[in-house]
């Protein structure tokens, strides 16, 4: 019964295409994503449940961060309008089954990029667009200055479902430190425990650590301990099995982070297309065909630099001048000392 | 021929429709999941799971296989609803009782606890009394001890451990007893048919379960200490208690929450069950010469336990499926372990999930088996 049923669909699947052959360009039919986005009218993207700096709504449900700016990005670049968003909270534990379901179309939420990750559970890892690494948060009061200070039987609180857990483990087990995991489901939970003192330590990515710290009863009491455990390469991922999707994520991206590196910004972007640099002109659609690969027109990323801005200016918006981080750290441009390097949109 | 197609039709199609239905849904997971290259197999259950576990009865770290992170998940899950259960069952037999209580105090307050208790939604309530709950408690360092040996702590409550010598003897002694009791009250029951005599078997009974025991001590060499928890500094301000047995706060907010919402409903079916014994019954067992404690026993009870179980049963499978609500503050049940840590990092989320709801299936089914099988115990015999 199902062979019949293939052949039927594949016969009108070739009618459709025969239909559509004239209106539609290769790409945007080979990208079903791209397809059901536009006819939609707006791009779903998956966020994380509040984590400010990277995704976090106001009192009225605006969303801001670095990681709401891919998609904003995305959205303009594909639909015309950086706000034709819808924005989806996941815990750590939906996000995957979320994009993998086909409930969002992004998932841009501060997620870390590993193999198994990215070979086992279909998913396409795009990029990074924040640098990170595993850290410990602790009370001030408690005089511990290093992670060399702790000692057996001190208690962690974390998130389920992250990497956090295993390089908990990892971290504790090879310095030979007993220690009792208490895992929560959501992050509020996570912050609410360790402030009310059942954990002796928090831990999660640094910025997380200095983004739930700004929730804190009184911020001041907490410090985090400077050693890193861990590499945590955050970024945008994507369903696997629609390769053009895929890049047009990736170079939304990409586009945010180059446009730094030329100094465009949202200010000068449109005066920007008379450049002498080609490359520049690329950048704003002045030159080249940049587009046209993705199934989109040529100012693309024109609208992306100027709707949304370059990573520079992302970063300071969301993450520098909140006072999470005001230091880039590796998230600096590879030219001013960071290790932030894409490759050339041409 | 005609009569017989008639009442068949409607059943043919629903058999048909539901086949379709599965087929269609397994279909197209099928499909999708070849799309987005996920592979299905329960083969991770044997990889290494390297995480580790808070609270663990069985022996457990991160070098154990998935398959054992769900043995520990499950047998956490069992252990609160054991203990949900039986606290529950408790409570709510003496408030059902209560609320029975000519006593305008004791009735009163009963009737307040069912309402207040019931009405508010459980995960509320856990979150309550884990969070608001544990706020007040002390930190370890500033905790008072219970009776001199035991600590209630934001960290949880630390409880001497018991360390026996010839803890063997100890044990046959209570089995000893046992069997004494079962036999003593097997020749009670005969006295009572043959010759109509009455033996105090509580009384015996209780006797027996702690003279032979006492007798282990004073002859058999049995020896217990207790190993009191110690408090030791982790840093300036952070301490904890190192010896003895520590249960985690999660999961006497947990069994705290579960039982006392739980105890609510539990309490209506007892008020109900004694209630629908007619007044009759309990008179005319007085008439006789019955004492008001052997109405209870052998008139009122037997009566009022038909009525009690079957929805007493519903509620400890409401308790038992409750108890994955444990994911929203830290307890290490199966639905955090398995159906989140493990789920998430193996990605077999129509795996994991078959197997969770499976395990969650069978725990319910063998409650109602056991249920079940108490109940007919003590249904009507008819003769």
């Amino acid at each position: 019964m199902f062979k019949y049923l293939k052949q039927l669909t594949s016969l009108v699947a070739m009618v459709a295409m025969l239909f559509t052959f004239t209106t539609e360009t290769m790409a945007a039919k080979k990208s079903k994503t791209l397809k059901n986005t536009q006819k939609k009218g707006f791009v779903r993207c998956g966020v994380s449940q509040g984590l400010p700096g990277f995704s976090n709504a106001d009192a009225a449900g605006n969303w801001t961060g670095v990681d709401v700016d891919v998609c904003r990005a995305v959205a303009a670049a594909v639909l015309g309008d950086a706000n034709k968003v819808k924005f989806t909270p996941l815990s750590a534990k939906e996000r995957f089954t979320a994009l993998t379901s086909g409930e969002i179309d992004i998932l841009s939420r501060n997620t870390t990029w590993t193999l198994s990750r990215d070979a086992d559970i279909g998913l396409t890892f795009v990029g990074v667009n924040f640098y990170d690494g595993q850290g410990f948060m602790v009370r001030k009061s408690s005089g511990i200055t290093s992670t060399s200070q702790f000692k057996n039987g001190i208690s962690a609180c974390t998130n389920i479902g992250t990497t956090t857990e295993l390089n908990m483990r990892d971290f504790f087990n090879s310095r030979g430190i007993s220690y009792e995991p208490v895992a929560f489901e959501k992050a509020d939970e996570v912050v609410a425990a360790y402030d009310a003192g059942r954990c002796d330590t928090y831990t999660t990515d640094k910025s997380g650590l200095a983004a739930q710290r700004t929730k804190m009863k009184n911020p001041d009491e907490h410090i985090v301990l400077p050693e890193t455990i861990s590499k945590e390469p955050l970024g945008p991922v994507v369903r696997q099995g629609d390769s053009v999707w895929e890049d047009i994520v990736r170079w939304s991206l990409n586009t945010m982070i180059e446009a730094e590196e030329y100094g465009i910004t949202s200010a000068n972007a449109d005066m920007m297309k008379t450049s002498d640099n080609p490359q520049i002109k690329r950048l704003v659609g002045a030159e080249g065909e940049m587009g046209a690969a993705f199934g989109l027109d040529n100012e693309w990323n024109l609208r992306i630099i100027k709707q949304v801005g370059n990573y520079g200016e992302s970063y300071k918006r969301n993450i520098a001048d909140t006072g999470i981080l005001p230091d880039r750290g590796p998230n600096e441009l590879w030219t001013k000392g960071g290790i932030l390097y894409v490759p050339p949109s041409r | 021929m005609n009569f017989k197609l008639k009442d068949l039709g409607p059943q043919l199609i629903t058999v048909v429709a539901v086949i379709l239905v599965f087929g269609f849904f397994t279909y197209n997971a099928q499909v999708n999941m070849e799309n987005r290259g996920i592979d299905f197999g329960y083969g991770f259950l044997s990889q290494e799971s390297s995480f580790d576990v808070q609270f663990s009865l069985i022996e457990y770290d991160g070098s154990h296989s998935y398959f054992r992170a769900y043995l520990v998940g499950l047998l956490n899950t069992i252990l609160v609803s054991v203990i949900g259960i039986i606290l529950a069952t408790i409570l709510g037999v003496i408030v059902g009782i209560a609320r029975l209580s000519p006593n305008y105090l004791i009735n009163k307050f009963a009737a307040f606890y069912v309402e207040f208790f019931r009405n508010i939604p459980l995960l509320l309530q856990i979150f309550f009394w884990y969070f608001a709950a544990l706020r007040a408690l002390p930190l370890p360092q500033d905790a008072d001890a219970m009776f001199g040996i035991a600590f209630l702590t934001i960290k949880g409550l630390y409880v001497p451990a018991f360390i026996w010598q010839n803890f063997n003897i100890f044990f046959y002694s209570v089995v000893a007893a046992i069997i004494a009791i079962i036999v003593i009250r097997i020749q009670a029951k005969k006295l009572q048919e043959t010759q109509g005599k009455q033996t105090p078997v509580l009384l015996i009974s209780i006797g027996l379960l702690l003279i032979l025991p006492l007798l282990s001590f004073l002859i058999g060499g049995v020896k217990l200490e207790f190993e009191v928890p110690v408090l030791k500094q982790l840093a300036t301000t952070s301490f904890i208690y190192e010896g003895g047995v520590s249960l985690p706060p999660e999961l006497i907010a947990l069994a705290l929450s579960l039982s006392l919402y739980t105890a609510t409903f539990i309490a209506e079916c007892v008020r109900a069950g004694i209630q629908g014994v007619g007044k009759g019954q309990k008179e005319a067992a007085a008439s006789i010469g019955l004492t008001p404690n052997q109405v209870l026993k052998l008139v009122v009870m037997p009566q009022a336990l038909r009525i009690i179980i079957p929805p007493t049963t519903n509620q400890y499978l409401n308790l038992t499926k409750n108890s994955s609500l444990a994911a929203a503050i830290a307890y290490p049940d199966l639905v955090l372990v398995f159906a989140g840590t493990a789920l998430m990092q193996t990605g077999k989320a129509i795996e994991i999930v078959s197997i969770t709801m499976f395990t969650y299936l069978s725990l319910s089914i063998s409650i109602s088996i056991l249920m079940n099988w108490y109940n007919k115990k003590i249904a009507i015999q008819e003769k």
